[in-house]
């Protein structure tokens, strides 16, 4: 049978005899506006500015196109416990000031050799402090949700946290899972032994 | 008055209530089936269904505000954007732990039948017997051969695929093809088989995930989307809104009520037979009596007996089934969160396509034919073979393209399986009214006193050295064992607390799923289980409801009930 046929077949099936009640299923979880996270627009712009630099545009868009600045706020405003909201926003701001320190430039001013370089620098210092402080939620891929309402254990370093918020937001973005990595929103069937060469990108889901 | 009065009350809409629900029906019994949560429409209130990460607020995290509302549910992975509103909300539906006890609940109509693991297997013919003959709590009043065609029955019905492997510790039922192995997990299969000369067997899973299509049900195979828990828009996992709840409704013999909370059974003492139930509107918090001839109760293992517990309390103190000292009781759960993972060299020009909603199956071989360990029964594995995605650790990497290219690239494949042990009803393993703290609509709540005790704990240690000489067998590298800690519940296969047995002194209920003080009213969930076996429980309780009200039907027309 076709799958069209079977769709339409399915969309006839079953009607409810029901006495009362609201149909209330899923809840959805309503758009955060901007405004509600305690960031800016010039955030939103800083913090794609930056994310760009861990995931940049190559031959595939990076996380400037996906627009990563637009949805880190809204997490670490509603995933962060507030002392990471902290350390993220202090984080951002430590930047700038280590920017200065090395180019006497702010961020923003930096071409992108000098961003590569000072970021490359910070995530080398996150990895050494992460290890001396014995942070054990350090790692670049992990979920920026782990924390506990009201835990008030070691966070891991300020560049570590833009980097775990980066990748994941990038890579769960539909540009990041569409047009750098692959994705199939029915598959239909399985195969448990694709060709696969070396290149070819990995599955986003 | 009239339209308040039933042939048959089913109290509870998930997988055994569903059941319930079509076998009554089918057989032309006016059928109220109550639910205590919302509605949730098949198709049309799957509004999850067709979306990704990216089109959700918080792409798909749970967030600081629902980890506050969700105290229970944060503790393991339940928790996110996707399936929000489909757990009980811990705040009006408290309950209370003397030891802690992690328990997952689904109030809406298909109840947890939406969100299950969809693992489908026999309990087998030892399983029946074991408690007789080891001397632990009572006897199973019945056999695998009282249940194998009804096993049959329901797996036709709910669609199950699966090989028939020709085990006698998996015992083969009738099924669609199975969700095949990937290439790693057949050659590590292989090598398994070869290494233990044929005594343990990686097999595919048998999962109620459906292969091939069922047309006359509305029904189309899986689509390899892995979705499953947003409820699937092609019916192609057993659920009831997909198939049971369709059955029941063609019949025109079925009343669903959502908003239904049945406060207790009413129950004649000079007749000693159920009348019927109370219940509360959950949203008007109004009381209304439901009669019928004959109830049904699959509220969920625990809310089963708690409904038990406050029914009759005018005859037994401790409610309808109290009698025996075991209401409450012989609270079982599947216990793991055990295992191994390792890395499989080689295939590094293999990928797999479609996301395979099940996995490998390791059935139990502890305890099994001339094995015998310091620890009674056994337990199965569950695991996967796959080549790791972006989530990969690239602890090397800095930032920039080498760091974007590495991670837009599979890694190398790993394979991990998870241990599911059986765990031993114990008398002191009970749940009881609490009497202290009530819910939102001022009912008692219930008060949980769960272990897992020393027979579970040395089956841990085999759970997990088990796992790793096995990847070590097959000759894979980097074998990791890990046992991330259980606690009773976690495994969200709350079983006993009603049991079943052959004397009403030591039973709540008898060989037929009636309670012994109040024949008419049957149990068929999870709260009946006299023991746990180690595989995946939904299938049994299926085949039990089933079986049950071919019973119920018969003993009515005798004029029995």
């Amino acid at each position: 049978m076709e799958r069209r046929d079977l769709l339409k077949l399915i969309a006839t099936a079953t009607g409810t005899a029901l006495v009362g009640g609201k149909a209330l299923a899923y809840d959805i979880v309503a758009p955060v506006p901007l405004s509600e996270t305690g960031f800016s627009k010039e955030d939103v712009a800083l913090i794609n500015e930056m994310a760009e630099v861990i995931i940049p545009q190559t031959d595939t868009p990076g996380a400037k196109a996906a627009n990563v600045g637009l949805v880190i706020p809204v997490i670490v405003a509603d995933c962060y416990t507030p002392k990471l909201q902290k350390a993220f926003k202090e984080g951002i701001k430590t930047i700038n000031v280590r920017s200065n320190e090395a180019f006497k430039k702010d961020f923003l001013l930096l071409s992108s050799t000098q961003r590569e370089t000072l970021f490359t620098k910070l995530d080398t210092e996150a990895k050494a402090a992460n290890l001396t402080e014995g942070i054990s939620n350090g790692i670049p891929t992990a979920k920026p949700s782990q924390w506990e309402p009201g835990s008030e254990g070691p966070i891991p370093h300020y560049f570590t946290l833009l980097k775990q918020l980066t990748l994941y937001t990038f890579f769960t973005s539909q540009v990041g899972a569409t047009k750098v990595l692959r994705y199939v929103a029915i598959p239909g069937y399985y195969n448990g032994e694709l060709p696969y060469e070396k290149g070819d990108k990995a599955w986003a889901t | 008055m009239a339209t308040n009065e039933y042939d048959a009350i089913v109290v509870g809409s998930g997988i055994s209530g569903g059941w319930a629900a079509k076998e009554l029906t089918e057989k032309g019994l006016k059928v109220l089936m109550l639910e205590r949560g919302k509605n949730i429409e098949h198709i049309k209130d799957y509004k999850n269904a067709h979306k990704e990460a990216w089109d959700y607020p918080h792409r798909d995290l749970p967030t600081q505000a629902m980890k506050v509302d969700y105290p229970v549910l944060k503790r393991d992975y339940p928790l996110n954007e996707s399936t929000k509103g489909m757990w009980a909300n811990e705040v009006e539906n408290p309950y209370t732990e003397d030891k802690r006890f992690d328990w997952f609940r689904g109030y809406h109509v298909g109840g947890r039948s939406l969100t299950w693991g969809r693992q489908s297997y026999r309990l087998n013919k030892a399983d029946f017997e074991a408690n007789g003959k080891e001397g632990v709590a009572v006897d199973w009043p019945i056999r695998y051969e009282d249940l194998a065609p009804w096993y049959d029955y329901v797996e036709k019905f709910a669609g199950i695929s699966g090989n028939r492997d020709g085990l006698d510790v998996l015992p083969d039922g009738i099924y669609q093809p199975a969700m095949a192995l990937n290439c790693v997990e057949k050659d590590v299969a292989a090598r398994v088989q070869k290494a233990y000369s044929g005594a343990r067997h990686i097999i595919p899973g048998r999962t109620s995930n459906m292969t091939e299509p069922k047309p006359e049900h509305g029904r189309a195979n899986c689509q390899y989307r892995n979705k499953c828990w947003l409820g699937c828009p092609f019916g192609g996992y057993f659920s009831t809104q997909s198939s049971t709840l369709p059955a029941a409704m063609k019949t025109g013999n079925l009343t669903l009520r959502p908003f239904s909370i049945v406060k207790e059974i009413l129950f004649d003492k000079d007749k000693k037979r159920a009348t019927g139930v109370e219940i509360i509107d959950a949203e008007t918090n109004e009381t209304y009596v439901f009669k019928s001839k004959i109830v049904f109760v699959n509220a969920s293992a625990f809310n089963s007996s708690w409904l038990l517990m406050n029914s009759a309390t005018d005859v037994w103190d401790g409610g309808l089934g109290s009698s025996s000292g075991e209401l409450g009781h012989n609270v079982m759960d599947h216990h793991f969160r055990v295992g191994a993972s390792a890395q499989v060299e080689g295939y590094d020009d293999k990928y797999t396509y479609g996301r395979r909603p099940s996995g490998f199956y390791v059935p139990r071989f502890r305890n099994w034919g001339d094995d015998k360990r310091d620890y009674l029964r056994g337990f199965g594995y569950q695991g996967g073979a796959s080549r790791s995605g972006w989530r990969q650790d690239v602890a090397e990497l800095g930032v920039g393209a080498g760091l974007k290219e590495a991670m837009s690239e599979p890694g190398g494949w790993t394979i991990g399986m998870t241990a599911f042990g059986e765990m031993l009803p114990d008398h002191s393993n009970r749940i009881y009214l609490n009497k202290k703290v009530k819910d939102k609509w001022g009912l008692p709540v219930l008060a949980m006193d769960v272990e897992i005790k020393e027979n579970e704990l040395k089956m841990r240690k085999d759970m997990q050295q088990d796992a790793i000489d096995m990847f070590e067998a097959a000759g894979l590298k980097n074998v990791n064992g890990w046992d991330a800690d259980y606690a009773p519940g976690m495994g969200i296969h709350e079983m006993g607390t009603a049991r079943m047995g052959r004397d009403a002194k030591t039973s709540v209920l008898n060989g037929h799923n009636q309670v012994w003080d109040a024949p008419n009213v049957f149990v068929t969930d999870g709260a009946c289980m006299t023991s746990a076996s180690c595989v995946n429980p939904s299938l049994t309780y299926m085949a039990l409801t089933a079986r049950a009200a071919s019973f119920a039907v018969e003993e009515l027309k005798r004029r029995n009930l």
